[in-house]
């Protein structure tokens, strides 16, 4: 019974991705960004590929747990060849998602991404989760300024 | 000593967390506070809260009595003189900054040295940094053995004729390292230099005699010695602070205002600006009570054992790597191959085991051993060895748990 609660934030899809990270590379004349998270050491390097306005690749490099680096596996899966407007709104979704609020989700399929639900019950972990989210973000915006 | 009856006095530790006992084991980060503390603290709000050295009524008179008093508690608590030696800050980080920023800021300039070790905690790094980029004088660091100790030839290497400032752990939050600060204030002060003492992870565990140390200053928080957070002590000796500029300015620190120029009160009190951490510092009176009514010898006695069954137990842990000397004060830095600490930590509270996963505030000593994080096992008084039994019982669970879900 005790590890019934994990199981809700250890899903099999978190591991797979832990274990075998999609995009891990890094990508040459792109949009760079480095990202750290000050109070526990998770660092990640984030290269994108972003023409009119479409994200054509993402890679990251990175070292921390399981939940920021399988999120930043699921996150640049999730907005390769998406435009720049979805990926955003794709990160507000997923801010929502780990906040534990109601997130519309109807015209966007989330795939992997919905497993990561479970950390919204681990308020010490949501940050592991959205750091390569941040990462995204900020990469966007420099690419837009 | 009676850790059964040392535990009836920390009401938090009797809790479940997660359907299991609590098992709080991260006293480095900060330490649970008995019932003489919380109800010091309380007495002062319910019966005599009113401020201190101004009132000249009763309850004034009355909290600048417990204050002043637990002034005297602190100065006999570190064998200092003087109380005039003894000034309450807001914990280590504080302290540290006001030498560096006041005595640092004087006596530095170009070509000087300070000196430091791998090991320190960022409250020991980062005031440095800044009064080097100030003053121009050059921050050194001395190397550390493997297993995390520093040889006093490497200090004799590293501090000479220019270094005017050593600044060293008593005991390091990483390593657990009990670093010989005597002998390394011989060696400073061979050279010319004072030598300056971060006490955060030593003054809970050890019995602490700055005479004996012959340190210039030492700084330690009260809030990992069963005192309330935001009060700590900075010591320094008497002649070092008389000439040193205050860091912060404005009332209670004043003789004379006049309206371009200001004289200041006269020790320690020059250094404590505003209405001081009077709460904070009953507290830590009364933790001292607490803790020196149990024994400092004892209680080190008592974590040195917790340390040493740990160890043995983790010895036999496949996949477990130690960080730091053998010989060392009551806490357990590991990795265990393969799983993130953070993970780590996860699944230990799960199993109601409190510790810490992280850079611990070293990220230069991360760098130094090769790593990004670590997770850290720390004991206090209240730790037994049932404890230790359903940590490592958590870590060997831990490692099933992510066997299943890795390989």
């Amino acid at each position: 019974m005790s590890f019934h609660n994990l199981d809700t934030l250890y899903r099999q899809v978190i591991m797979d991705h832990y274990k075998n990270p999609r995009n891990k590379g890094v990508l040459e004349n792109s949009v760079t960004v480095d990202l750290n998270n000050p109070t526990c050491g998770d660092r990640i390097h984030l290269t994108m590929k972003i023409e009119d306005g479409k994200v054509i690749d993402a890679k990251f490099e990175g070292e921390g747990c399981s939940i920021s680096m399988s999120s930043a596996s699921m996150m640049t899966e999730a907005i390769k060849g998406q435009t720049v407007e979805k990926a955003l709104k794709l990160s507000k979704i997923f801010s929502n998602m780990m906040q534990g609020k109601e997130y519309d989700d109807k015209e966007i399929d989330l795939g992997d991404i919905e497993a990561l639900q479970g950390v919204s019950k681990f308020p010490a972990r949501i940050k592991c989760a959205t750091l390569a989210w941040k990462a995204m973000e900020k990469g966007v915006q420099s690419k837009e300024n | 000593m009676d850790v059964k009856e040392i535990r009836k006095q920390f009401p938090i530790l009797s809790q479940k967390v997660n359907g299991r006992d609590l098992v709080y084991l991260d006293n480095a980060a900060t330490s649970q506070k008995p019932h003489a503390v919380i109800d010091a603290v309380a007495n002062y709000y319910r019966e005599y809260n009113s401020n201190v050295h101004r009132g000249v009524h009763t309850l004034g008179t009355k909290a600048t009595d417990a204050y002043e008093g637990a002034r005297e508690r602190v100065r006999k608590f570190i064998n200092a003189k003087s109380t005039q030696e003894i000034i309450f800050t807001r914990g280590t980080t504080n302290g540290l900054n006001m030498v560096a920023q006041s005595y640092g800021r004087t006596n530095l300039s170009e070509g000087d040295e300070i000196v430091i070790t791998y090991m320190e905690h960022h409250a020991n790094l980062i005031p440095w940094q800044q009064v080097a980029k100030e003053t121009g004088a050059q921050l050194k660091y001395i190397p550390l053995q493997e297993d995390g100790t520093v040889l006093l030839e490497d200090v004799e290497k590293n501090v000479t004729s220019h270094t005017k400032i050593v600044s060293i752990a008593l005991v390091s939050n990483v390593l657990g390292t009990i670093n010989p600060v005597k002998e390394i204030a011989e060696i400073a002060h061979k050279n010319g230099a004072v030598l300056v003492v971060d006490a955060a992870q030593g003054a809970p565990h050890m019995k602490i005699d700055v005479q004996d140390l012959n340190c210039d200053f030492l700084a330690f928080s009260g809030h990992k010695m069963c005192a309330p957070t935001g009060i700590g002590v900075l010591y320094g000796k008497k002649n070092l602070l008389e000439d040193m500029e205050p860091v912060e300015t404005g009332g209670e620190m004043i003789d004379f205002v006049g309206l371009y120029e200001s004289t200041w009160k006269e020790l320690p009190w020059k250094f404590e600006a505003g209405t001081p951490i009077i709460a904070g510092a009953i507290g830590l009176a009364a933790a001292i009570d607490f803790l020196e009514e149990i024994g400092l010898d004892e209680i080190f006695q008592h974590e040195h054992k917790l340390a040493q069954y740990a160890l043995e137990q983790c010895a036999s842990i496949e996949g477990m790597t130690i960080y730091g000397p053998k010989e060392r004060a009551g806490l357990i830095t590991f990795n265990l191959e393969n799983i993130h600490p953070h993970d780590v930590a996860t699944v230990l509270d799960a199993e109601g085991v409190a510790i810490r996963a992280g850079h611990h505030c070293a990220q230069p000593l991360m760098k130094y051993l090769n790593v990004t994080a670590t997770a850290r096992a720390s004991f206090y008084l209240y730790n037994t060895e049932e404890e230790i039994d359903q940590f490592i019982r958590a870590i060997h669970k831990t490692k099933e748990y992510f066997a299943d879900v890795i390989s």
